[in-house]
């Protein structure tokens, strides 16, 4: 039996919102804060952000997917991992 | 003429982000390093390197894994130099083993092969000096994400010839970077001013003027820069800028280069910045 465990937008933000405030010593991020053009992180973040969301999602960020508006702001960074977890359920 | 095969002696850090610009612009690049565990992680973040760039950069090509396994090759023996038609050099910044390098360096590769010294403050004028090839050494010093700066800091040592500079340009022509050519005393531009701005930052801190959070908010937000003295002096590494340091004090006798003891403290205790997971900040692991 194949057993697929259920991410929330509410769960995938929130483990993300965690991730980029501890990585990059933030007092808050908003969902849609744009980390990119705000300044906020760097390019050396960029990978980070997608190394993190590939080993904590079980997920692989393919060459079609490496289009930096996907992890822009928490808003699309979780939209991101839904699509690809719903896409790797189905 | 371009280069065809590049050695990167030294794969962490600067040393996996100048193989990952070398492999993202179709140069072969022969990365070595004394340990297998250095090399395993080297390709581990050169692969995902070049992966995930083409997200950050549109003008960096997609590549596939088979054409980065043919152009890359990692290996602790320090022969595989000898074919390699530039040398780029990012060892740990401690005088007596960059020395002991460039020795077996000399010996082993072909001569007119130049080398690209990537040192944060020792003098180039001093490395060439310990080879028989004194013309052929040239200063480059590279900076974090390397396959993302389109400038570097190139250092003319005292006996460098104009036709080692032209083959440094024929190099970065292909890489597409450009070259700020400054003469050589230790910390040359960049490290002899940036250091003294991580050094005094580390003094405020510990004079508790302020939380390390405060003092690289100032640096952000009221002079714009993109990072704070401490999250760069974390980036580098805390061992790395405290030997920057000792070699500027070293060199210039100058007490204004003096380290900080919190920063020596805090490297004594293993806390070298992201490299460690702890620094100034702490950092999650990936």
């Amino acid at each position: 039996m194949t057993t697929y465990h259920f991410r929330s937008d509410a769960d995938v933000k929130d483990t993300l919102r965690q991730f980029i405030i501890r990585s990059i010593n933030l007092p808050e991020l908003a969902d849609d804060d744009d980390l990119f053009e705000s300044g906020l992180v760097t390019s050396l973040f960029a990978i980070q952000l997608m190394t993190f969301i590939e080993k904590t999602y079980g997920i692989e960020v393919d060459s079609d997917d490496l289009d930096i508006d996907n992890f822009r702001s928490l808003n699309s960074a979780s939209a991101f991992v839904l699509k690809k977890s719903t896409a790797n359920a189905s | 003429m371009n280069i065809k095969r590049v050695a990167v002696i030294g794969v962490g850090n600067i040393g996996i982000g100048a193989m990952t610009d070398l492999v993202l612009h179709g140069i072969e690049a022969v990365g070595i390093d004394v340990t297998e565990g250095a090399l395993r992680r080297a390709e581990e973040a050169i692969m995902r390197n070049v992966r995930f760039a083409p997200a950050i950069s549109k003008s960096v090509p997609k590549l596939p894994k088979t054409r980065v396994q043919e152009l890359m090759t990692l290996s602790t023996d320090l022969t595989r130099a000898a074919s390699c038609e530039f040398i780029i050099e990012n060892v740990t910044e401690n005088w007596e083993v960059k020395k002991s390098l460039y020795e077996r360096l000399d010996a082993i590769v072909p001569e007119g092969v130049c080398f690209g010294v990537n040192t944060s403050c020792i003098s180039i004028t001093q490395v060439g000096a310990v080879t028989r090839r004194p013309q052929d050494i040239i200063g480059i010093h590279l900076m974090n994400p390397v396959y993302m700066k389109p400038t570097v800091e190139v250092i003319r040592g005292f006996h460098t010839a104009a036709r080692t500079l032209e083959t440094l340009r024929t190099l970065f022509r292909q890489l597409g970077k450009q070259a700020i050519l400054v003469e050589d005393l230790p910390g040359f531009v960049s490290n002899r001013i940036s250091h003294l701005f991580m050094n005094e930052a580390v003094f405020v801190l510990q004079d508790q003027v302020a939380t390390a959070e405060q003092i690289d908010a100032i640096f952000k937000q009221c002079f714009g820069h993109t990072m704070g003295p401490l999250e760069t002096a974390d980036l580098i590494g805390l061992d790395t800028v405290m030997r920057s340091l000792d070699v500027l004090y070293e060199s210039y006798h100058d007490s204004k280069y003096r380290c900080c003891p919190l920063l020596r403290k805090l490297v004594h205790a293993g806390h070298l910045g992201r490299k460690s997971g702890k620094g100034f900040y702490n950092y999650p692991e990936i």
